[in-house]
């Protein structure tokens, strides 16, 4: 058996973890040092603009130690962000141990501890690791600190590593070697390969990623998936090594790919296990569930002509994200689109800017929400993700929404403003812990409606930067919910309702009614904003008219200038969506939802 | 003041509610004789704190530059059929020495060939304004005067920085009607924060009891790279937008109930003949040749811009260049969006059948019961209010 080594990198955002990856690529001879430039592991544009990693990715990196013994070590990158923990949790039950990184000049935070969690949940071998000890402002002591208060982990056996430099980068690669354990040897056993992750290859199909546990697999082998029950037959195994590599087969132990002829990664389930369908193994891997999506948004083309051509992308898009979950939708006021779900935020914006350059669609996301829970007076329940679909109020005996534990670590001295954001957005059961002298763990319940929003951005703005925050979902709580409806020149648009706590329904109806009256450019007649409950107005405001729009002069060498701003102004109005006579620009359908606090 | 900047363009119909041919009979500058020439006189004795055209305050390049004009002009002979206005703006072309005025004047009736009723403009500055110059301006073929007078108020005048007061614009235009011009246009400025209203109709009433044949009414713009600009940021300069648009409503009822037709955004005029000529071309789409540093100029398809700086262009000049810093082809989307912009910022609007049928739709059943735009003659032509919103509504019908 090859001498194999699995282990993930996990880290908080911006410590550094796709720069050091990077450098292994490197010093593995993957890639020259000239090639280094740009990230290796994030591929897609959006993941190096925001400095994250969205998808899973892995690669096989030769390594042969001082002793001259070759191994192959498994770096498998995890995506960086709370929406997509589930999939960190399946690459982690992928892994031996993992490599927990620190910056030195920031310390251990709130996701570095969720990240440690997880884990310690999948028993691996921890390596602490202090990156960016070649910043100026790097604190090494104050880190081994953290790492021992705030980790329990210890601190003064810690690697101390430069991912841009390579400083203490080989010791590092031995010490994965001699520190994470090599994975057990069960190749005799029937195949049991955990799928981590998959994506789209336009002449292949879905490229599933995947661990083996126990057994083997080769190219002819019939396979099935386990959750699905389906077979297929396997036409290519191999490793990735920033390309696909060929191999012969994956043995337990191995992590790689596979290519089966499965049309599109929605008909792969990350978290399922592959077994052979003639000898299948007795039971599937732990820890399979389904996805589910938390967010839920309408999403319309601009122009209502190119409802066709968005169905297109979506279902282009989809090939190549099993989670996003979307189905028709039709609003009087945009008419027809799509509703769709997403695991978070995050992953509604990247799907909306994805599906903005990648494929060029001109869309209009509304606000997003959550799915409550209606218990009607006939005893039914409901599930609404949709502020459309209320239920009629006279019919409601109990509504409900989703909670959430919210965990935010942040130096202490913003603890009152954070204390006030909590509970602003109706944070109870708070709990406080100092973790180490200057540093606070802040716990709350939040209802998930008052998270998605903006809350982690005023987040970060009431703690200069330095809180992180990160949640779990927990529960479904009693709650006295009522639908705040937008009604533009009296005509009640369906597509800016949104679902309030009925206690703050007039400040959130002003609120947004003010915000409407900012994101609603001006026309040559006035415009009347009004929030409503049922068919009470409860809020007003007014976009005044245009009274004068004209340049003073415009002789021989103006004419070039005013026409380019015509041009201008003219690509600005087709990002805006016609309802009624009024223009509304794709912000002002979130801006509802954005509240008064700054 | 300077403007008109020159340039060649397709064939429009200077006249506007008369039927005119379509667009793909426009001719090219070469093959007609109505095109006009604007030189563009980059020399002020001040700069105003207002005004951001390219002039500058100095004397000694004077000939350099009417030399380099007239290099300029002999390199575009052959392209220019021949031209029926002539337009001297600035800067302030009151201040050419009489003799350097003649001469280059004599230099391009020698280039090009002007039709013999060519309307020839000068702009001046009141204050160089007497009787000797006046005469010597009407002996060289001016005969029409663009005096810029923006205001009847000293207040109003040392506000605006001008080396003038109000009884040397008053002088000004008695001694050019002394002096036998009878096309006589003033310009104005108004739109400021705090301007009083009583003022402004004083200057008004004053404008109608003078008579001129045309005035030019400009709502002050806060241009870049001005003192204004600067001093705008720390304490706002310009009325709200719902006074300038009331002053501008006013203006238009005070100066139409004087006798004068507002037939463009900033101008009026006594009757359909004084409107000027020259610059009805800009809006019509007619080609006009600019000369001179920063001059435009249009040749029926094609968009130039001289050299802006007065340096820059007598280098081009002196290194045997053409002056030119660019130019731009306009594609068809292009020239039809110029003509919906520039029709409606004019009493004769824009034929209907420029615009699309869905943009024609939304301003018959939007515009015009809004009372912004009317139909006359096959032409959708803004009302008053309609030329207060003219940008907007051409971004409302180019589609």
């Amino acid at each position: 058996m090859r001498r194999v080594r699995n282990f993930s990198i996990i880290a908080h955002i911006d410590h550094g973890k796709s720069t050091l990856a990077d450098r292994f690529i490197q010093q593995a001879g993957l890639v020259s040092e000239r090639e280094l430039g740009e990230q290796m592991l994030d591929n897609l544009d959006i993941e190096r603009e925001r400095g994250i990693t969205i998808k899973s990715q892995t690669v096989n990196l030769p390594y042969t130690a001082p002793d001259g013994s070759a191994y192959e070590l498994n770096l498998i990158d995890t995506p960086g962000h709370v929406d997509f923990s589930y999939e960190v949790s399946r690459a982690l039950a992928s892994c031996e141990g993992v490599l927990l990184l620190v910056d030195a000049s920031q310390g251990v935070q709130a996701q570095t501890v969720a990240n440690l969690y997880a884990a310690l949940e999948h028993d691996l071998v921890i390596l602490p690791v202090i990156n960016k000890i070649d910043l100026p402002v790097a604190d090494i002591p104050r880190a081994r600190e953290q790492i021992e208060s705030d980790l329990g982990l210890d601190g003064s056996a810690a690697w101390q590593v430069s991912g841009k430099t390579g400083v203490g980068v080989p010791e590092l690669l031995q010490a994965i070697v001699e520190h994470i354990p090599p994975p057990q040897d069960r190749s005799q056993e029937p195949l049991q390969a955990l799928i981590f992750d998959a994506h789209y290859d336009a002449f292949r199909g879905a490229v599933i990623s995947c661990r083996v546990f126990a057994g083997r697999v080769r190219p002819g082998d019939e396979i099935r998936l386990m959750s699905t029950g389906r077979n297929y037959r396997v036409e290519e195994v191999g490793v990735f090594r920033l390309k696909r590599v060929p191999r012969e087969e994956l043995a337990a132990g191995d992590v790689g790919y596979l290519i089966a002829g499965i049309k599109t990664v929605s008909d792969t389930r990350v978290g399922d296990t592959i077994t052979l369908a003639e000898q299948p193994a007795a039971a599937p891997l732990p820890g399979f569930r389904e996805m589910k999506p938390v967010v839920f948004s309408s999403l319309y083309p601009i122009a209502s002509d190119d409802y066709l051509s968005l169905a297109d992308a979506l279902e282009k898009y989809k090939l190549n994200d099993a989670a996003l979950t979307y189905q028709k939708d039709s609003s009087a006021a945009l008419g027809q689109g799509f509703r769709c779900g997403f695991l978070g935020l995050l992953h509604l914006e990247i799907v909306q800017e994805r599906l903005e350059r990648e494929f060029d669609q001109a869309i209009l996301m509304t606000a997003p929400s959550v799915q409550y829970r209606f218990t009607l007076n006939d005893g039914t329940q409901v599930v609404i993700d949709n502020p459309a679909h209320y239920p009629d109020p006279g019919s409601i005996r109990k509504a409900e929404e989703p909670y959430i534990r919210a965990t935010i670590i942040s130096p202490d001295r913003y603890l009152g403003a954070l204390m006030k954001l909590c509970l602003d957005r109706r944070g109870t059961n708070s709990d406080l812990q100092f973790l180490s002298p200057g540093r606070a763990q802040l716990r709350f319940d939040l209802p998930l409606g008052e998270v998605i929003y903006d809350f982690y951005d005023r987040l970060k703005s009431v703690t200069q930067g330095y809180g992180s925050f990160d949640y779990e979902l927990i529960d479904y709580r009693e709650s006295d919910l009522c639908k705040l409806d937008i009604l533009v020149n009296g005509e009640r648009v369906d597509a800016l309702s949104i679902i309030v706590f009925r206690e703050r329904a007039r400040a959130r109806a002003l609120v947004a009614c003010e915000r409407l009256k900012e994101e609603i450019p001006r026309q040559q007649f006035k415009i009347a904003i009004q929030g409503a409950i049922g068919g009470q107005i409860i809020a007003r405001s007014t976009v005044q008219p245009y009274r004068k729009d004209v340049t003073a002069k415009c002789y021989g060498g103006d004419v070039t200038r005013k026409r380019k701003l015509l041009e201008k102004q003219k690509k600005g109005k087709k990002r805006m969506k016609l309802v009624g006579d009024v223009e509304i620009p794709q912000s002002a359908f979130v801006a509802v939802l954005k509240t008064d606090e700054d | 003041m300077p403007r008109h900047l020159a340039t060649r363009s397709a064939a429009e119909p200077t006249e506007p509610a008369r039927p005119t041919p379509p667009s793909s009979a426009t001719a090219q500058a070469d093959s007609r004789a109505d095109c006009g020439l604007y030189v563009h006189v980059p020399f002020c004795a001040s700069k105003c704190p207002y005004c951001a055209f390219a002039s500058e305050v100095r004397s000694d390049l004077m000939e350099a530059w009417a030399g380099a004009v007239l290099r300029e002009a002999a390199a575009q002979a052959g392209r220019w059929g021949g031209f029926d206005t002539l337009y001297l703006g600035g800067g302030t072309p009151s201040l050419l020495p009489p003799r350097l005025l003649e001469r280059l004047l004599s230099g391009l009736r020698r280039v090009f060939r002007f039709a013999t009723d060519c309307e020839t403009t000068l702009e001046a500055n009141p204050g160089d304004v007497d009787r000797e110059r006046i005469g010597a301006w009407r002996a060289s073929g001016i005969n029409r005067l663009s005096l810029g007078i923006q205001s009847f108020s000293d207040p109003e005048l040392e506000f605006l920085g001008r080396r003038h007061d109000a009884q040397r614009a008053r002088r000004a235009l008695d001694l050019a009607r002394e002096a036998g011009f009878r096309n006589l246009g003033l310009d104005l400025v108004y739109g400021w924060r705090g301007q009083d209203e009583d003022t402004l109709c004083g200057t008004l009433a004053e404008v109608v009891r003078f008579g001129p044949e045309h005035v030019s009414c400009y709502q002050l713009t806060i241009e870049e790279g001005t003192p204004f600009f600067i001093r705008n940021k720390s304490r706002p300069l310009l009325a709200s937008e719902e006074e300038q648009a009331n002053r501008f409503l006013l203006l238009s009822e005070v100066l139409g109930a004087g006798g004068f037709e507002h037939y463009e955004v900033s101008n009026f005029a006594r009757g359909a003949h004084f409107r000027s000529r020259h610059n009805q071309k800009y809006w019509a789409r007619v080609p006009t040749l600019g000369l001179g540093p920063a001059a435009h100029s249009f040749d029926g398809s094609r968009r130039a811009w001289n050299v802006r700086s007065l340096e820059g262009y007598l280098r081009s000049l002196g290194e045997g260049g053409t002056g030119r810093e660019g130019e731009e082809a306009l594609d068809e989307r292009q020239a039809r969006t110029e003509r919906i912009l520039l029709g409606l910022r004019t009493c004769d609007g824009v034929r209907l059948d420029v615009l699309s049928a869905s943009a024609r739709e939304k301003a018959l059943s939007k515009f015009v019961p809004q009372l912004l735009l009317r139909v006359r003659a096959g032409r959708l032509c803004p009302t008053p209010r309609g030329m207060l919103l003219a940008d907007r509504l051409a971004l409302e019908l180019c589609e």
